[in-house]
């Protein structure tokens, strides 16, 4: 193995695996993945359910199979290296890629760009401080999700599931078909961050109960669990006085949020976006230090992974063409800001040539939305305006911005929603 | 006359429209709370012969994990999820396996595969 790369990759999970091979069709010669797993695909591997891919490779795939595809993109491609069960300890200043190898020891590598894709991880119980003892049988979903669907362990009997999101959603389904009794699922919100076909096919289908507006305010039992006191929250999400109820469970998984998981970013001093707690883009997916790309769950949680990896295509092939100093040029940077409704963008930052360029904003909403405009304005201009009939925080909104409109960017842009009179 | 309603939230797009039906023996004679037609279809659908696809794992020997993801060529009845389940908690295959290898023939009689949803190298020797 070599020492010196062009793109040197973080992460091969579904971002990593698409941005080497957009790296590679864009001519970049010498590219490494580094992937601190067993084997490469990333969480992927673990979701085992279908629904993936009906975007990026036009069929509805699992998530195995969809893992299985992007790894068939790059093997037998000598101009691809893939290094497994190696741990990335430090990138410094100057891209050098600190990692260890159980085989290989401690490795000193060289990039001319370095793409961060280390996807996310979920939130703890600590992250959300549930009062009671620490009994066993507390598990995130995701934790729960690899135990059944990769190990060979049920987690436990009788469980209750507190968030919505679609990792939760889809563990009451497998826990029921392995022969676990979900007794419900709570959400704290007043709506679902899921996808409405995981309500209907992974709650609705097994007779599930779903609680809005509620959440878990203890967990009982001291050695393992034995049950939860529920209680309704109000509008400030507070637990109300006297709406608790106790349900019986061995079992309380945890499905309430995703973080980038960024140290590595952190330690190179990336600006970060506090809102979607990753690094700060622009439409090339480059970060505030110049050479360094992101893309994928690193830098904002994806609900798809479709557009998972198409951003990391983007990085993929802009940190091939800087490596082979092939970008030149002046660049016009802006700021994309956010206005009424809408809760992030992603990018947060365009470097435009003077003839424009395509790309595409993804956008999440603060809140349930409908009827609504979407508007993108730069200054008194109107770049481009899109009818929106719903939109949901859960579902990612793309918006194209095509080369003759982004040659009309003068200032900073702002995204705002309009509510139609 | 057996009249009954049921609440259905269509999952054809993403407005999810909460619909409720009205089934007179059996059939649909009536909707509410659908946007478009394509809701009506998905709720006669889903009166009439649900159907699901299915994703579970079989038990793997000599393979690099314990477990093989496996999913269902095409959708199956919603009824029979849970007796293919059963079904397929009774197989264990033997590592290697490649993505997409049959692994249960016409399960139920249903007239659909079960297949790998990736492959599984043999466990390496030490
Ligand atoms: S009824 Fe039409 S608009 Fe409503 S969710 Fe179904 S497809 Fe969408």
């Amino acid at each position: 193995m070599s020492e010196s790369y062009d793109v040197i990759i973080i992460g091969g999970g579904p971002a990593g695996l698409s941005a080497a091979y957009s790296a590679w069709e864009n001519g970049a010669k010498k590219i490494l993945v580094i992937e601190r797993d067993r084997e490469l695909g990333g969480i992927l591997q673990q979701c085992i359910h279908n629904g993936f891919g009906l975007h990026h490779f036009k069929e509805e795939l699992t998530g195995p199979g969809y893992a299985h595809r992007c790894m068939e993109l790059i093997k037998d491609k000598p101009e691809i290296e893939t290094l497994i069960d190696t741990m990335v300890l430090e990138i410094t200043q100057d891209k050098t890629v600190v990692a260890v190898n159980p085989k290989k020891g401690l490795l000193e590598l060289h990039a001319k760009t370095i793409i961060l894709t280390m996807g996310c991880r979920e939130r703890t119980r600590g992250a959300i401080r549930i009062p009671g003892e620490r009994p066993a049988g507390v598990f995130t979903a995701g934790a729960a999700q690899r135990m059944v669907n990769m190990e060979g362990y049920l987690p436990g009997k009788k469980a209750v599931i507190l968030g919505s999101g679609d990792i939760g959603l889809i563990m009451a389904r497998r826990m029921s078909l392995e022969g676990c009794k979900v007794e419900a699922v709570l959400e704290i919100c007043s709506f679902s961050n899921g996808l409405t076909r995981n309500i209907v096919q992974c709650l609705e289908d097994y007779d599930i109960p779903l609680y809005l507006s509620h959440t878990i305010v203890k967990i009982h039992g001291s050695e393992r669990v034995t049950g939860v006191t529920v209680a309704k929250v109000d509008e400030r999400m507070q637990p109300l006085p006297g709406t608790e109820f106790d349900i019986e469970c061995d079992t309380v998984l945890l499905s309430v949020g995703l973080i980038p998981e960024n140290e590595l970013s952190r330690g190179l001093d990336l600006k970060m976006e506090p809102l979607t707690s990753g690094p700060v883009v622009d439409q090339r997916r480059e970060t505030s230090k110049p050479g360094i790309f992101a893309a994928g769950n690193v830098v904002h949680v994806h609900d798809l992974v479709d557009f998972v990896s198409e951003e990391a295509e983007i990085a993929g092939k802009f940190a091939a063409l800087t490596a082979q100093g092939m970008l030149e040029g002046e660049l016009k940077h802006v700021e994309v800001t956010t206005g009424d409704g809408i809760r992030t963008c992603v990018p947060q930052r365009l470097s435009l040539p003077e003839e424009g360029e395509t790309l595409r904003l993804f956008m999440r909403v603060g809140a349930p939305e409908q009827k609504v405009r979407l508007e993108v304005t730069s200054g008194d201009t109107l770049i481009v305006s899109k009818l929106l009939p719903f939109a949901k925080p859960s579902e990612m909104i793309a918006l194209n911005l095509p080369a003759e409109k982004t040659k009309l960017i003068s200032g900073d842009l702002k995204v705002a929603l309009k509510r139609e009179a | 006359m057996a009249v009954e309603k049921r609440a259905l939230t269509c999952i054809v797009c993403p407005k999810g429209c909460a619909m409720t039906a009205t089934i007179t023996d059996g059939l649909m004679t009536e909707l509410t709370g659908n946007s478009c037609p394509r809701g009506k279809k998905y709720a006669e659908e889903e009166i009439l012969a649900p159907k699901r696809m299915l994703t579970s794992t079989v038990r793997v020997l000599n393979g690099e994990l314990a477990l093989l993801p496996v999913v269902s060529k095409s959708s199956l009845p919603k009824g029979r999820i849970l007796a293919c389940v059963e079904e397929l908690r009774k197989i264990t295959v033997l590592a290697p396996i490649a993505e997409g290898q049959v692994i249960v023939t016409n399960i139920l009689g249903l007239g659909v595969d079960i297949v790998a949803s990736r492959s599984m190298p043999a466990a390496e020797k030490d």
